[in-house]
């Protein structure tokens, strides 16, 4: 986001707040797809995630006047969600915990799939039901931890600053969860992608 | 210096982000020219950032944002402001 951005973000929180709240509509537009990703990320259906997103917005709106100038809207914006997230996940399944003693940035590292060679997949595969579908599964298949990080640094293009602020974690957090993110992501589709993706017969599909 | 293929895996995703040292970039960079197995390592990586990031792969649900907006509208017009 460019300074620019940035002041008119500032400009239309301080008209909402004085009154004309018909230009919320505006101010949060530009965040209906990460805020939407994020809670999916959670709830893993899309029903409860758009249930969710949908309180998150309205939670920033009731409580906008005590968002203070100085941060920034999006990161404000995505730990609502997240929390709303949690708070709606800790409801439903009340019995789940989580592993406390271990911290899991310090856990192994993560080896990616070993290849001789990569041919180029091109992002017109992404046409293909098969691979987007294959994609997605890779996403979702990721734990929490790292799922979370790499869709709000790699899919929403947060920088690694937003994306901490936004969680809630320390910048180094941030950067050893996206690398097993991506390491994750590269063992599991590399080896697929490269098999539904294999010319067959000949090199080249002449049509 | 020479470093071996685990030592360059670690540096894949800070190698993509642009933000190793220089001294460490060079190093990988030399290792990457002679190494196929490296190097594929990290050109599918690149690649499967490229696909994932695809607005394509990750959609909206069909009429979601009017839904939202619609949701919006009745708080709006419930409450003077925030």
């Amino acid at each position: 986001m460019t300074l620019q951005e940035q002041q008119g973000e500032a400009e239309l929180i301080a008209a909402i707040l004085a009154g004309d709240t018909q230009l919320y509509h505006d101010l949060i537009r530009p965040y209906e797809r990460p805020v939407y990703l994020l809670a999916l990320s959670y709830m893993k259906n899309e029903t409860d995630a758009e249930d969710v997103a949908q309180e998150a917005f309205l939670k920033a709106f009731r409580h906008l006047s005590s968002f203070r100038a100085d941060a920034k809207f999006s990161t404000w914006l995505i730990s609502i969600a997240l929390n709303e997230a949690r708070g709606r996940l800790r409801r439903q399944t009340a019995s789940r915990t989580e592993s406390l003693d271990k911290d899991p940035d310090e856990e192994g590292a993560v080896s990616p799939a070993l290849l001789r060679d990569w041919r180029e997949i091109p992002s017109e595969a992404v046409e293909r039901g098969e691979i987007r579908d294959l994609l997605r599964k890779a996403v979702e298949t990721l734990p929490e931890i790292y799922r979370e990080v790499f869709l709000l640094r790699d899919v929403e293009e947060l920088n690694i600053n937003e994306t901490a602020e936004a969680l809630n974690i320390s910048v180094s957090a941030v950067k050893v969860r996206l690398h097993r993110a991506r390491l994750m992501l590269q063992k599991y589709l590399a080896p697929q992608l490269k098999s539904v993706t294999k010319p067959k017969g000949r090199w080249f599909a002449w049509s | 210096m020479v470093i071996e293929c685990k030592h360059v895996w670690t540096y894949i995703s800070d190698y993509l982000d642009g933000t190793l040292s220089e001294e460490i970039r060079v190093t990988v960079q030399k290792h990457l020219e002679h190494c196929e197995l490296c190097s594929a390592i990290l050109d599918s990586t690149r690649n499967i950032l490229v696909l994932t990031a695809d607005d394509r792969v990750f959609e909206l649900p069909v009429g979601f944002s009017e839904r939202l907006h619609q949701r919006l509208e009745e708080e709006l017009k419930q409450k003077k402001g925030p």
